[in-house]
């Protein structure tokens, strides 16, 4: 960077010398150098590999959740609602006309088919990461007491300040009473 | 910071704000029309490099506090788990650890510059002053960073240094307990140490400001000693001063890297890399090399108080340098016997240090308190009787004359060095053969596939060292910073991530509590850790006889052997550093059934041959045939243990290929980098010449 700085006072501009060349080379040089040596001081911050390695798919056993109860597991330090719908539920989150919706999305498209009564979803708000509370609100689904956004029995956004509705993690049924999440 | 200056910004921003705060014309001009002494040479470069230093260890310090955990419980196993896991973990310790040293080694030769060329003399008095305040709090810095890892030598070292203010009459054992908060060193004592090695580097760089301020008022020394007098004795700062200063800088990274990608272990001590443990002392309690030869002070004088004071005193005595040297001229170039006696300085202060790393013993003992006393008397005696009687030789009239007269002069100092260097090389080698014991029990040293700065670990060794850890160590040795996910990561076994998952389903790992509040055992998986064959330390002592099988995580680390002089120089350039593994396969080889005649070994313990006092509680584990391995390599003991060794090295610095490859690649960039500053320092330069 020295190097770049005396390009403009030692010489001319118009006529390149080698003293210039070398002047740019070196100057190049240390900045490509500086940028290297800041990639690892930068990369450290990301989560380490155990922090990745306890990340890893995690197993849940469905059968002591009885309907219309709901239980919190964690994973990656977030906490996830694993919610058993009453059939009431289900059909208030079906029968809402879908355009209506600030982050339109069919019921259906949020859960897993012949698993319907089973809502998976992140629990945290997606206004400004809270955790909403379940079987709250005036939507039979989630209240943020945080800022008050209110979540229907779908997880998704229906009053208040949040953008979107309730994130669905990647999970999978790996028999009828156990899923992985993961 | 040498008074007002007439720079003026033209952008209209800048200038708004620098008729409100003139930052722009201080920078200006202290580091770019501040005039510097046209004759510099390049010791003169450590000044840059210190600072550099200073700003590195910050950096990389900040970033491992980030990842580190001030807790006697957690510390050890923090660190090691960001030298595993952090992205780039291993590099940024490498760096702070090794950094440490560097700057130590930098300071040393700024200081003795300083002494050499008269950089204390009227007016630099208080910048000298400021440096030794600077160099003891580097001291602390370094102490207390030393004791963060909380290894074994952190923790002896923490307790030996503490209790150097016991020795204070009366109020002593007061003021240890104020420093330890509590009845021992333990956890509050790691917990202020934390606090306060984050605390004292920003003391640091503030003294630094100060150290500069008083520098750029009175003027840089040089090595003709005498002051500028007109224009042409001084050149710009900038770029000047800068490039040869950044040139300087380059060549000590490239020295600096030597030790962070090849050697970053060379300057450490293997039983730190053992956990701290408060009931047994290392054998052989060694600081940091950089305070080995107060260390050997403190050793020769049989009297606790006065070793203490004369410690210090050793340090202090360095603030009081410009009133015992009162001599008028300063550059010791013109000094025929304060030169001579300068060398001679500098050989007491290496064979001190020397010293400070040998045991307090014998011929070493003696040794040590005559260094002592030439280590005094050069402060107290030989430099004022030297401002009295010795004749200076004419120092040049100025600055531009001394650059002018340059040739011809060159010779002396080399002759000098060199004669001091053979000398103390001849001093050092005696006292060895004096020490040498009859009897050597060194592990020869075997052929590893992963020594030398190409060396990979070789995947069949690597597997087959883990068969052998599985069917035989892990009876009685936990591997516990080993998790079965490593086992798939680059540059270790070579495993796949179904083979691991596979393999980690075969152990039963304790997990919980459940629901109900139990604890419950289910099959492991890959982010898991081995698990230890004991519940803990006490049910592992009483499955062996008393003896505590040692977990064998860091164990190729955590052992080592004395190379002695002058191997421990040559290892340094052939990067030897596999002492762990030689004494490994050592170990593992050198049980004999009949102890040698004259030596007995107490009811159930064997006789080793390499073992340290050669009774070990652990009975001969190997024998040939007892594992079998599928790739047709011999069933003998000789190979279990070249095999478990080189797969113990792995787990203790899995890192390593990356590091040895990244290390070639920073070579290859510093060493074009360097040359393209030297051909720009020449090109810069050639104006001013």
């Amino acid at each position: 960077m020295k190097g770049l700085g005396i390009v403009t006072t030692a010489s001319s501009a118009e006529h390149p010398t080698r003293r210039d060349f070398l002047f740019v080379a070196t100057g190049a040089f240390a900045a490509v150098g500086g940028v290297a040596t800041l990639w690892p001081l930068v990369s450290q911050m990301n989560p380490d590999a155990a922090t990745i390695a306890a990340g890893a798919p995690i197993e849940v056993d469905l059968t002591p959740i009885a309907q219309g109860q709901d239980i919190k597991v964690f994973w990656r330090g977030k906490p996830i609602y694993i919610m058993n719908r009453t059939k009431k539920q289900i059909e208030e989150a079906r029968s809402v006309a879908v355009d209506s919706l600030r982050d339109p999305q069919t019921d259906q498209s949020r859960v897993k088919e012949g698993h319907d009564n089973w809502l998976v979803v992140i629990g945290i708000c997606t206004h400004l990461g809270c955790i909403p509370i379940a079987h709250e609100g005036n939507y039979d689904g989630f209240f943020c007491p945080c800022h008050g956004s209110q979540y229907d029995s779908s997880g998704r956004i229906r009053q208040g300040p949040a953008p979107l509705n309730l994130a669905v993690p990647p999970y999978q049924f790996v028999s009828d009473t156990k899923i992985q999440i993961g | 910071m040498s008074g007002p200056s007439d720079f003026q910004p033209t952008n209209p921003v800048l200038k708004w704000i620098e008729r409100r705060l003139p930052i722009f014309g201080l920078m200006h001009s202290s580091f770019v029309a501040y005039p510097t002494p046209r004759n510099l040479n390049y010791w003169w470069t450590f000044g840059a490099i210190l600072s550099m230093m200073l700003g590195l260890q910050i950096l990389t310090g900040v970033i491992l506090a980030m990842h580190y955990t001030p807790n006697a419980d957690l510390a050890f196993r923090s660190v090691e788990l960001i030298v595993r896991d952090v992205n780039y973990g291993w590099l940024l310790r490498n760096m702070h650890a090794a950094g440490a040293s560097m700057f130590f080694f930098a300071v040393y030769i700024h200081m003795f510059r300083g002494l050499y060329y008269g950089s204390y003399k009227e007016p630099r008095e208080v910048l000298w002053i400021l440096g030794v305040i600077i160099y003891l709090l580097m001291m602390a810095t370094g102490f207390m960073g030393y004791v963060l890892p909380w290894g074994q030598m952190s923790f002896w070292g923490a307790t030996v240094i503490t209790n150097l203010f016991s020795a204070i009459p009366y109020v002593g054992d007061s003021i240890v307990t104020l420093l330890w908060g509590g009845y021992s060193v333990g956890n509050p004592t790691l917990n202020r140490f934390f606090s306060l090695h984050y605390l004292l580097p920003f003391l640091i760089a503030g003294v630094v400001v100060l150290h500069v301020w008083a520098l750029h008022v009175a003027g840089q020394n040089n090595p003709a000693g005498v002051e500028p007098k007109t224009e042409k004795d001084t050149v710009p700062f900038t770029p000047y001063a800068t490039i040869k200063d950044m040139f300087g800088v380059s060549c000590f990274l490239i020295f600096f890297a030597w030790f962070i990608f090849y050697m970053p272990n060379y300057l450490g001590d293997a039983d730190n890399y053992i956990p701290a443990n408060p009931g047994v002392t290392p054998a052989h309690i060694v600081p940091e090399w950089y305070y080995l030869p107060f260390y050997a002070i403190l050793r020769s004088i049989p009297n606790k108080l006065a070793g203490v004071v004369a410690m210090f005193s050793a340090i202090i005595v360095l603030a009081f340098l410009p009133w015992l040297d009162t001599a008028k001229t300063r550059s010791s170039k013109y000094r025929p016997l304060a030169k001579q006696f300068f060398w001679i300085f500098v050989v007491v202060c290496v064979l001190l240090g020397y010293l400070g790393s040998q045991p307090p013993e014998g011929i070493y003992v003696i040794a040590g308190r005559i260094l002592t006393v030439c280590y005094f008397a050069y402060f107290l005696i030989v430099l004022p009787l030297l401002s009295r009687i010795e004749t200076p030789r004419p120092v040049p009239n100025s600055i531009a004359d001394d650059v002018l007269a340059k040739t011809g002069s060159k010779a002396a100092p080399m002759v000098s060095t060199v004669i001091a260097l053979v000398l103390a090389g001849g001093l050092v080698a005696a006292s060895v053969q004096n020490a040498r014991a009859a009897e050597d029990n060194t592990p020869p040293s075997q052929k590893w596939s992963f020594a030398g700065p190409f060396g990979k670990y070789d995947r069949g060794s690597l597997q087959r060292g883990l068969k052998v850890y599985k069917e035989v160590c892990s009876n009685c040795h936990s591997l516990s910073y080993i998790a079965f996910r490593n086992l798939a990561d680059p540059g270790g076994p070579g495993y796949s991530e179904a083979q691991v998952k596979a393999l980690a389903a075969e152990y039963k790992i304790k997990d919980g509590p459940n629901d109900s509040g139990d604890m419950f055992e289910r099959p492991g998986r890959p982010a898991d850790y081995f698990p230890s064959p004991f519940p803990n330390d006490q049910a592992a002592r009483a499955a062996n006889g008393g003896g505590l099988p040692p977990d064998l995580s860091l164990i190729a680390k955590a052992r080592s052997y004395e190379r002695g002089f002058p191997w421990f120089i040559f290892d340094f350039f052939t990067q030897f550093q596999e002492q762990g593994p030689n004494y490994i396969v050592a170990l593992l080889t050198g049980f004999e059934d009949k102890p040698p005649p004259g030596v007995s070994i107490p009811e159930g313990s064997y006789y080793n041959k390499y073992f340290p006092g050669h009774a070990i509680k652990m009975p001969k584990p190997l024998s040939d045939g007892q594992v079998t391995f599928d790739d047709g390599s011999p069933a003998t003991v000789q190979q279990y243990a070249h095999d478990v060794a080189t797969f113990l090295m792995w787990a203790a610095e899995p890192h390593m290929e990356a590091r040895k490859r990244l290390g070639l690649q920073v070579f290859v960039f510093l060493i074009i980098f360097a040359f393209l500053m030297y051909f720009t320092k020449r090109k810069v330069w050639a104006n001013a010449h």
